[in-house]
């Protein structure tokens, strides 16, 4: 069979009218016309700037604080450190669970210690940034330096420093008494390991590491901040979720939600890194202490490499059996992951995704979550997922060379399906994880010769499967008729690319508009019901379904008043493709928007409201095709081509998809082969810049050919996955394949940069 | 030392505009906190992100990398230039058309940089697009309707 | 930053007298693209930064058959690689034009800053080494020649005396034979310090190298030029063996440290076949032009 080669194809087995489509975005103009007002681009009378005293060393003791020096430079206003806390509760909650709060205030501003280089320590606001620059240098910090542990097996260790005196091992979901730098170590099991492995053929087992690697959006991090006269603190800020600052504003000061308004500008990226809230209350601490002036605080580039949450370096062991009919049979991992300074790595979100793309009988997982003098992490796309299956998708490679069997053929065999059981518990509703793999063996790129080389180096081909739970959470929406027939969509979830168009769409395929006549925005946490954040691959699936729900209202309430004016039940009423009829009377319809001309002199104004917590969440499968060449005497690796393939249940903005997809894998490429903090012994990050810290150029990628397939979750209206994830989850592994299969060299560490590959190609 | 600042007088997108600044201050600074014109970025403040591009005599350069003094006697050219009275750049256009910007911070570099390439070079191929436009850094798109946009801008511009 | 002056003389004359005033308190400035990043970062504090780019004989670019290359040390990348003449004569410097930044960068980063900047890594210095360039320097006792391989005595240090200045640099017309070359070694494929560089040039006589030079980047406290391996080619063909054994050599010679863009280990391998690989394209290059 011939087939020509289409690239960027849709699998679309249910059509819509606007869902599906690819309008230009709401925002696009002001964004290409350099209008949109990102946070950094805001300014206020009377504005000051504000800079941050981050710790020169990875653990020390902070001894004094002397501000003198620096308060009499001539422009400066105020400066804040964690005295400046008011007493408070001893646990905060923003959005995203309990933490102790002097872990959540630490990382805000440190006290008594510091736990990572770059740590916030103080801050300053002056009249101008040069100012401030000039005067924390002014500030005179003594310190009582101590020893550093940098990765998870060093902060295991019997021996290590002990990052927090007040940190104890939680055992099995038992608070034990053992001060130690593991906040916890959980297990999950299913069936017998050992009869599992008893009964393999071939059994494989591997140990890996990884880097701590950041998010790398272009935006740095910035806030500016308002304490107004009237105790009232207003926060334009550049963040994943408005509400999740203000709680986080809130916690911190000890501020009622109801005092705080939070802004949130246009977005420079985020992937994760920016749910957390760094510098937003000390900018605020500032503004009051300025004298209720507005201040403005902007991180340089090293600030957020150095002070915001990157993505856990990890070591782990993962080890699997199988028959030699290809049945995986047992599967074992040991995660250990960094959480950085303070507790909460994202091994528990590992530990659920390791083995999920396949369907196990003996399974047994052990997790840690390990404190290390690094900066405390962050959500990263996925986190802790991609780690996991760098390991998992590794091992299964091998298993399928030693049994030589395809290695898609062998995830197909062992593929999970509808009823199969988690090794963490649930059991999976509709997946798609089999269309997903079907799709990547059928695609042209599967199914072509290896691409021939560039430079004369040798090729190889790997393939990785990844999986995403995504998550739903709480999301609102209003949508108010215009009197032209358009109507006004009001949301909170901040758009990080595309999203106001996806939850447009929503609203515009409900009434039967077109999606010009929706126009949606993202308000602040004034206007608009609490939503969280923009995260968890939520956004579409969520909101969208706000908006799914809001203009279902308006649509309820257009039937009512059409009804009304006709004197008719409002039963006997209903509005298809943007026009009301009566269903028993032909004579009696009439356009939505001839309606809305009315809605003013017939009872007034129609405003829906959408508010939802969706359960049905549907999980994302993600897999990638990459055909690489490398060098054999420089161990440089380059990408010749890449195919991802992905379940969107339904792709409501295809181009947006299909962003995510490119994207991810992107940030999977970059991770794969260069990405990492390069530490010195001491704990310093030797490469806090885009220069050194390097991330994919133009220039080393080919065109990112994408395949959307649709297996709708049934949890959804339009069967909405969300897509923000499961594509970073496996582009490193499918890598690590290709480079095994072009060179012969397993790679067991991450970064797989030229010298790590010479390294293993000499060993 | 008190900072004593300097008269310059410049062009920018085709206005005469005279500021006064800090020798200390970058030319991106000047742009966005004394002209106000705040659609160039700042994503790193050492040349390797290219959110900062504009075109400086004919030549594409990150301000955050020039003094805003330098740019006595120049012809800058900016993202707030790029569009006319009579509506969007085909570049701009092909960008919103491609769907070539997620967050879109990295875009107002982007699209200073094609239409540098475009007006040089009308119709250049993907790699040549790939190798001028890797001073600039995407972290959202991975390139791939970046690059399609460029080809698709060459294509209406050619037409 | 803190608080600077900006000056724009117009004179070699001026520029002189500034630095002599200013001393080790003032740097001057090309392209920038070095200078503004480090004196953010804190590795200058100065008085002054004193613009080179108004003074004539900083922005020359002259180039003739007979007389060679001049250019001035203000004189950004793209110009050099923009001269189709100067690119065909000058194949190695044209590598290392190309090479510096992107095309942001190459708007106004000079051959003469990179050149001043003395970073290890360097990567038109190697080049320039290969092409016998001379550095031509100006100070309040006169001017005076130098080689460019006895430019740089340390990581951002160089042999010029405080108060001089670099005007331009020559390079002589390459002769019928003459091939060059510059690679570096980057895990990506722009935008990167080179973590191991090879410069080098070629001249052919009758089937024969008549002379030939390498010089190294990244690998010690300053662009490295390998007498010894070029000297080992000298009166021999430009066979596999000859090249490796050349090659070898420049492995021998580099002294590299570990750091986070590569191991001592990984960058003296870099070295051999970076100079292999190099000398390979030179020889072509020569042939190319016989």
């Amino acid at each position: 069979m011939t087939t020509t080669y289409e690239p960027n194809k849709v699998l679309s087995n249910k059509e819509f009218k606007v869902v599906g489509t690819r309008p230009v975005r709401p925002d696009g103009a002001d964004k290409v016309t350099g209008r949109a007002q990102y946070g950094a681009d805001l300014q206020l009378t009377g504005l000051l700037y504000g800079k941050t005293l981050r710790s020169p060393h990875a653990h020390a003791n902070i001894k004094s604080i002397d501000f003198k020096k620096a308060l009499a430079l001539e422009g400066v206003k105020a400066v804040v450190s964690a005295k400046d806390f008011p007493e408070t509760k001893d646990t905060a909650n923003y959005g995203l669970g309990d933490s102790p709060m002097n872990y959540f205030r630490g990382n805000i501003l440190a006290d008594k210690k510091v736990l990572y280089k770059g740590q916030a320590i103080a801050a300053v606001a002056a009249s101008s940034v040069h100012v401030a620059e000039a005067a924390l240098s002014l500030i005179d910090v003594k310190y009582e330096v101590l020893d550093a542990v940098l990765t998870a097996p060093e902060g295991m260790a019997k021996d290590a420093p002990i990052l927090h005196d007040d940190l104890f091992t939680k055992e099995f979901e038992k608070q034990t008494k053992v001060n130690s730098n593991i906040a916890e170590h959980f297990q999950h099991k299913m069936g017998d390991i050992d009869e599992g492995f008893a009964g393999a053929d071939v059994i494989v087992e591997r140990t890996f590491d990884t880097a701590t690697v950041h998010q790398g959006y272009i935006e740095p991090h910035n806030v500016t901040a308002l304490w107004n006269d009237d105790d009232r603190i207003h926060v334009w800020t550049s963040t994943q979720g408005a509400f999740t600052v203000r709680a986080a504003v809130s916690e911190a000061l000890a501020v009622p939600v109801s005092k705080i308004k939070v802004t949130p500008m246009e977005i420079g990226g985020g992937f994760g890194g920016k749910i957390n809230v760094y510098e937003d209350p000390a900018a605020a601490l500032l503004s009051k202490k300025a004298g209720h002036k507005p201040v403005k605080m902007v991180m340089t580039r090293a600030e957020v490499f150095e002070g915001t949450g990157p993505t856990p370096g990890s070591h782990m062991t993962v080890k699997m059996g199988a028959t030699n009919e290809g049945k995986i049979v047992a599967a074992q991992a040991n995660l250990a992951m960094e959480a950085g300074a303070y507790p909460g790595s994202p091994v528990g979100a590992g530990a659920m995704c390791v083995f999920t793309a396949y369907d196990i009988a003996n399974v047994t997982i052990d997790g840690y979550d390990v404190v290390v003098n690094k900066p405390k992490t962050a959500a990263y796309r996925a986190p802790g997922a991609p780690n996991a299956a760098f390991a998992a998708e590794q091992v299964i490679d091998e298993i399928a060379e030693k049994l030589n069997i395809d290695p898609l053929e062998l995830r197909l065999q062992n593929a999970a399906k509808e009823g199969t059981r988690r090794a963490d518990g649930p059991i999976h509703p509709r997946i798609g994880c089999v269309e997903v793999l079907e799709a990547m063996k059928e695609h042209h790129h599967y199914q072509s010769p290896l691409t021939p080389a560039k430079n004369g180096g040798k090729v190889g081909r790997g393939v990785g499967i990844g999986f995403w739970f995504n998550i739903g959470m709480q999301s609102a929406c209003n949508i108010s008729v215009n009197n032209d027939g358009t109507v006004n969509l009001v949301e909170g979830s901040t758009d990080i690319g595309g999203s106001r168009a996806s939850i447009a769409m929503h609203a515009a395929e409900v009434l039967g508009i077109s999606y010009e006549d929706v126009k949606p925005q993202v308000a602040d946490t004034d206007s608009v019901g609490y939503t969280a954040i923009t995260g968890g691959s939520r956004t579409t699936f969520a909101t969208g379904w706000a908006a799914y729900e809001a203009a279902n209202d308006v649509k309820a309430q257009l039937i009512d008043r059409a009804a009304t004016i006709w004197g008719v039940d409002p039963d006997s009423v209903e509005m298809e493709e943007g026009v009301l009829r009566s269903k028993t009377d032909t004579e009696l319809n009439m356009s939505f928007k001839d309606l809305s001309a009315q809605l003013n002199d017939t009872g007034g104004p129609i405003v829906g409201r959408g508010a939802v917590d969706p359960s049905g969440i549907g999980g994302s499968f993600c897999g990638q095709i990459v055909d690489v060449e490398v060098d054999p005497e420089t161990g440089k690796t380059d990408i010749l081509r890449f195919t991802v393939v992905q379940d969107a249940g339904k792709a409501i903005h295809p181009s947006y998809v299909e962003g995510q997809m490119q994207g991810g894998s992107v940030q999977g490429i970059g991770w794969a082969l260069n990405e990492e903090y390069y530490y010195s012994e001491d704990g310093r990050m030797n490469n806090p810049t885009f220069l050194d810290y390097r991330m994919p150029t133009s220039l080393d990628l080919p065109m990112i050919d994408t395949v959307i397939v649709e297996v709708a979750n049934p949890g959804h209206p339009y069967g909405v996955r969300g897509v923000g994830e499961a594509n970073i989850v496996s582009p490193q592994a499918a890598v690590a394949n290709a480079i095994k299969s072009a060179v012969g060299a397993r790679m067991e560490k991450m970064p797989m940069n030229p010298a790590a590959i010479m390294e293993q190609l000499w060993s | 030392m008190p900072a004593t600042k300097v008269h310059v007088t410049t062009t920018i997108n085709g206005e005469p505009v005279e500021f006064l600044a800090e020798p200390r201050q970058s030319l991106l600074e000047v742009l966005r906190d004394v002209v106000q014109l705040t659609g160039s970025k700042e994503g790193c403040n050492d040349g390797n992100c290219g959110a900062c591009t504009v075109n400086m005599d004919g030549r594409i350069v990150d301000s955050c990398l020039v003094l805003g003094v330098e740019a006595e006697g120049a012809d800058i050219q900016t993202v707030e230039g790029i569009a006319s009275a009579d509506g969007l750049h085909p570049i701009q256009q092909a960008f919103l058309e491609n769907a070539a910007l997620q967050c879109g911070i990295c875009t107002p570099g982007f699209l200073v940089s094609s239409k540098a390439l475009l007006e040089k070079e009308p119709n250049p191929s993907e790699e040549r697009i790939r190798m001028w436009l890797a001073g600039n850094l995407c972290r959202c798109t991975g390139y791939d309707k970046i690059v399609k946009a460029v080809m698709a801008a060459a294509k209406e511009m050619a037409s | 930053m803190n608080s600077i002056d900006y000056i724009r003389p117009t004179t070699v004359d001026e520029a002189v007298s500034l630095l002599a005033k200013y001393k080790e308190k003032a740097r001057v400035l090309a392209g920038g693209t070095d200078l503004i990043v480090q004196m953010r970062g804190g590795r200058y504090q100065l008085d002054a930064v004193i613009d080179g780019k108004h003074i004539e004989e900083l922005n020359q670019l002259t180039y003739s058959k007979e007389n060679g290359l001049v250019i001035g040390a203000a004189v950004p990348c793209h110009k050099i690689y923009g001269d189709e003449n100067i690119a065909s004569a000058y194949p190695g410097i044209m590598d290392s034009a190309t090479l510096i930044g992107g095309i942001q960068i190459q708007g106004r980063a000079s051959l003469g800053g990179n050149l001043m900047n003395a970073a290890p890594s360097a990567d038109a210095i190697p080049a320039l080494i290969a092409h016998n360039a001379v550095a031509n320097i100006v100070g309040a006792n006169g001017t005076r020649s130098v080689p460019v391989e006895d430019i740089c005595s340390g990581p951002g240090r160089t042999t010029l005396d405080t108060g001089e200045i670099l005007v331009s640099i020559s390079v002589p017309a390459p002769s019928k034979g003459f091939g060059a070359r510059y690679i570096r070694f980057i895990p990506r494929n722009e935008m990167d310090i080179a973590v191991a560089g090879a410069g080098v040039s070629v001249q052919l006589k009758n089937g024969k190298i008549e002379a030939a030079r390498v010089a190294l980047s990244s690998v010690a406290p300053t662009p490295l030029f390998v007498e010894n391996a070029g000297n080992s080619l000298v009166g021999k063909e430009p066979s596999d063996e000859n090249i490796q054994a050349a090659a070898n050599l420049a492995k021998e010679a580099a002294t590299p440290i570990t750091d986070m863009r590569g191991t001592v280990e990984f960058r003296k391998h870099l070295c051999e076949v970076l100079t292999r690989r190099a000398l390979h394209t030179a020889v072509e290059r020569a042939r190319e032009e016989n």
